[in-house]
């Protein structure tokens, strides 16, 4: 079954949040205008919206990861919901409980949202394939394939400070091939019509085919690549490269492909410095553009929680008379 | 004695210039009559073939028939009723079962579970190295004694080159030929789908064509060194036929078979994450779809199997990286080679080499052949029969397939293995 | 299911009628000694009859507007809107007189989401509620302190008010 299929409902609306892939223009733009409305909720004195009371929602991590599990619960908490922390060590579930045993049990304890992290790509389609009708599946990064909550928080990002998402040339850099962040990115930028996509890094990190299959434009330099670009994310650097033969060293990656305040100079001047986070310092960009005044980084850390309010509350799927 | 008569059929065995309408007489095993019955001959069984096709039984070169070790996927009993559902009367299993078929003891244990089924004829190619773990040789010759028609060393990777030399002068002085899954495994990487477009965008880790076309080019140099007989299995990209061929004009005794479901489906079709078309080696594109059919049409590729691979229901209930590889192919070995005659690729008489005496030669077998003095191993098919392959109706114990739902034309009426009845589709209507 | 819709009151009547309203609700304040008070008004209707009655009694807050879709009792029934747009209140709520005001009153739960999401900014002195339209079918214990027009309807008939550069009230009955 297709991503749109599965995550769509008869009425084209979201009913589990698993891909950018099959999600039109509209979708994503409704998605940004809804996060707006809980951007200002720190100006309450009751920092919560009752839109999911009464709603449990399960934080299903195979994957460890204090930060997005950390925001996904504050979004959930924020909505009023009852909030289920599940962090599975992987070992445990192959030696001991099935994934779709782990589903079916939670489902019995009636929780209502599942927020699945897990290292094999195709994880949160799975569990959407099997869920109940009424159960809703959020995707929080399945193997390499796909982190679209943190892509829509990049795209509100991008929107918030640049406004306008079509003339703008985005350059993404650094490890694309093992990147689900990269991949959702890439989609999400290429849906909104942004004028250009582009990835940079050595070719042991970029997919074979890239530009046929990601549609992006695709460099091995970074001077080029970065040149008048209006939106910069750099992309995390995992030490298993070095050992996995697809990279010498973190000195010679940060020699050819880190940000450095001189390199930030080839990109258009109003240019901003995005990252998923945690940063490398020093290896993929410079303490001085990391804390720059380009660089958005921690506005991305606020934004993802008015995200991923906005798609918890979209992606609840109602209980009326008809459905 | 048992007497049995197919009446009326149109008979076809290209490889033995037959293709006639008449009637086979079968005394016992064996085949007493093609074309004109006897006079006198009085048949305790008539089957009236009027309007069907009658062939040699087919040959699948390749089938996991999961026992002994793995008995909760399938067993012996319950994989040869499936093949004679699909029209199979030998059945060829590579030696990976647990234990591994190393010591003639372990396929004397085959043949014996076998007989015990008597639907099929089960042979075992023997293991290459002990425990297929690369190093130590086997005791070919022993295994070619009770039985084994080849050496292979099935998925797992040899030591090193020096090893795979020695293996293939020592078979070949035996004259085994060597079955070849060709792979590399550190290139392979632990993918578990073609590394391109939609592993790409679906994030799954990718399995190169170098890792075939890789181990292709090392096992041809080699055979050319030593003089070994190969026969590569289960081909999935274009580049390896292209050498392949290559390498049979220049005299290497080299073969190769395809895996049926590898002449249909393509990378495309693990989108959405289908974890019923996650197989070893992995669906690979269009162009290699299409040279694989060139191939089996033109003669470099002589044999279609099944790479059939019986799962139980958990081993494909879990996320496309996490599911085990393999199809639940046997059923559907007949239906889909026909398919191809259906699109063009190749002619009906052509179909029926590929399923009979193409693996029948590869694998030095008298098997499957409309001639008097043969044995009666025949499948009787009806040539316009329309019917839905459903994976809940597999009589294979895996229903894992991907053709659920799939119309063919073409169905297996009755199937006969050394002159008994091994299937009979009224019966199981 | 169609829609029949009537005319029912144009824009320069209902500008009259806020008129009369923020006289009414000036007076209301008054008697009851409710000063230096900030004013909400409800998304969207309620907006555009806040916009004019903020700028003819001269409030010095800058207009209130909330959204309720999130605090709707029938959210979990029907899911979100989708036009929802943020909710702004640029003052403080704590110890406030409160002005809330919407286009129509009807069975009281919009009055009753919107002054959960009011309670959620703090604690206001006292809330006065001002509607354009009072109509007939209230479902809970609510009740406007100025009313601009009341208006009777059968079960199937909705009153809505369209605008904002036009205002108009219009009814609209469904088969």
């Amino acid at each position: 079954m297709s991503a749109a299929n599965l995550q769509l409902d008869d009425n084209n609306k979201m009913r589990h949040f698993l891909s950018i892939e099959g999600l039109s223009r509209e979708h994503l733009i409704r998605i940004l205008d809804t996060a707006e409305s809980f951007l200002n909720l720190g100006d309450r004195s009751v920092k919560k919206v009752p839109a999911l009371r009464g709603k449990a929602v399960a934080n299903l991590f195979f994957e460890n990861s204090t930060r997005t599990r950390t925001t996904f619960e504050l979004a959930a908490k924020r909505l009023s919901a009852d909030v289920l922390n599940l962090n599975i060590d992987t070992s445990a579930t192959s030696k001991g409980e099935s994934l779709l045993d782990t589903l079916r049990n939670l489902e019995a304890m009636h929780v209502d949202m599942f927020v699945i992290r897990h290292s094999e790509s195709g994880t949160a389609h799975f569990f959407a394939r099997h869920a109940q009708p009424g159960v809703s599946i959020i995707n929080a990064g399945d193997g390499q394939h796909a982190h679209p909550t943190q892509a829509m928080l990049d795209m509100f990002t991008i929107r918030q400070h640049k406004g306008d998402f079509t003339p703008l040339k985005v350059a993404i850099i650094g490890d694309i091939l093992h990147s689900r962040v990269a991949r959702s990115q890439i989609l999400a930028l290429n849906t909104l019509g942004v004028s250009e996509v582009r990835v940079v890094g050595p070719k042991t990190l970029l997919p074979i085919d890239t530009r046929e299959s990601l549609g992006v434009h695709v460099f091995n330099d970074i001077d080029e690549g970065i040149t008048d670009a209006d939106v910069i994310i750099m992309l995390r650097l995992q030490k298993e490269r070095m050992t996995g033969a697809l990279l010498p060293s973190e000195h010679e990656f940060f020699q050819r492909y880190g940000l450095t305040e001189s390199r930030l100079k080839l990109a258009s001047p109003d240019a901003i410095v995005m990252h998923p986070g945690p940063i490398n310092r020093g290896v993929e960009m410079e303490t001085v553009v990391a804390d720059g005044n380009q660089s958005v980084i921690l506005h991305q850390v606020s934004y993802g929680i008015a995200i991923r309010m906005a798609i918890l509350s979209m992606t609840m799927q109602p209980r009326g008379e008809t459905s | 004695m048992t007497r049995i008569l197919i009446a009326g059929g149109r008979l076809l065995d290209p490889a033995n210039d037959l293709d006639t309408t008449g009637d086979i007489c079968i005394v016992d095993e064996k085949i007493v009559a093609i074309g004109k019955s006897p006079e006198g001959f009085d048949a305790d069984v008539r089957i009236d073939a009027a309007d069907k096709l009658v062939i040699p039984g087919v040959i699948d070169l390749n089938a996991r028939l999961r026992e002994p070790g793995l008995e909760h996927k399938g067993t012996i009993i319950s994989e040869t009723i499936a093949s004679a559902s699909g029209g199979i009367t030998t059945v060829i299993c590579p030696p990976d079962t647990s234990p591994v078929i190393d010591s003639p003891a372990d396929a004397e244990l085959i043949r014996r579970r076998a007989k015990q089924s008597a639907h099929a004829r089960v042979l075992s190619v023997g293991a290459l190295t002990m425990g297929l773990k690369g190093e130590q040789l086997t005791e070919m010759s022993s295994l070619q004694v009770s039985g084994c028609i080849a050496v292979s060393n099935a998925r797992k990777p040899l030591r090193d080159n020096l090893v795979y030399r020695r293996a293939m002068e020592y078979a070949t002085t035996w004259d085994l030929p060597i079955f070849v899954v060709p792979n590399d495994h550190r290139l392979a990487n632990s993918g578990c789908a073609h590394e391109g477009r939609v592993a790409n965008r679906l994030g799954l880790p990718g399995i190169p064509a170098s890792a075939e076309t890789v181990a292709v080019a090392t096992t041809l140099e080699l055979a050319q060194q030593t003089g070994a007989r190969i026969h590569f299995q289960t081909l999935s990209s274009a580049r390896s036929v292209g050498m392949i061929r290559d390498a049979q004009q220049q005299g290497v005794r080299v073969t190769a078979d395809v895996a049926a479901h590898q002449l249909h489906l393509t990378e495309m079709d693990i989108d959405g994450f289908d974890g019923n078309c996650h197989v070893l080696p992995p669906l690979r594109t269009l162009q290699d779809r299409d040279s694989l059919r060139q191939a089996v049409a033109d003669g470099t590729i002589n044999a279609i199997c099944s790479s059939h691979e019986p799962h139980e229901p958990d081993a494909k209930l879990a996320p496309f990286p996490a599911t085990e590889p393999g199809i639940s192919a046997i059923e559907s070995l007949l239906p889909l080679t026909l398919r191809l005659v259906d699109e063009k690729v190749i002619s009906l008489a052509r179909a029926v080499e590929l399923l009979t005496s193409g693996p029948a030669a590869i694998a030095g077998l008298p098997y499957s052949r409309l001639r008097t003095g043969c044995e009666a191993d025949i499948c009787i098919l009806d040539p316009e029969a329309s019917w839905e392959f459903r994976a809940s109706k597999l009589a294979s114990s895996g229903h894992n397939t991907p053709f659920d739902g799939w119309f063919f034309k073409g169905r297996v009426t009755h199937t006969f293995f050394a002159g008994r009845l091994t299937f009979s589709l009224e019966e199981t209507a | 299911m169609t829609t029949q819709t009537n005319f029912f009151m144009g824009h320069e009547a209902i500008l009259s009628v806020i008129d009369g309203m923020a006289t009414k609700l000036d007076q209301f304040l008054k008697n009851r000694g409710r000063s230096d008070v900030a004013m909400i008004g409800i998304r969207t209707g309620g907006i555009w009859v806040a916009e004019h009655l903020h700028q003819t009694l001269d409030i010095d807050e800058p207009l209130g507007m909330i959204d309720i879709s999130f605090y709707r009792d029938d959210f979990t029934r029907i899911g979100l809107n989708p036009e929802v747009r943020p909710s702004t209140i640029d003052f403080e709520v704590d110890d406030r007189h409160i002005v809330l005001v919407d286009d129509v009153l009807h069975t009281g739960r919009t009055i009753r989401a919107a002054l959960n999401e009011i309670f959620d900014y703090g604690r206001p002195r006292s809330v006065t509620l001002a509607a354009l339209v009072e109509r007939s079918g209230r479902e809970l214990p609510v009740e406007a302190n100025v009313i601009g027009v009341e208006v009777t309807l059968q079960p199937q008939e909705q009153i809505k008010l369209t605008g904002p550069e036009t205002l108009e009230l219009v009814i609209g009955t469904h088969r």
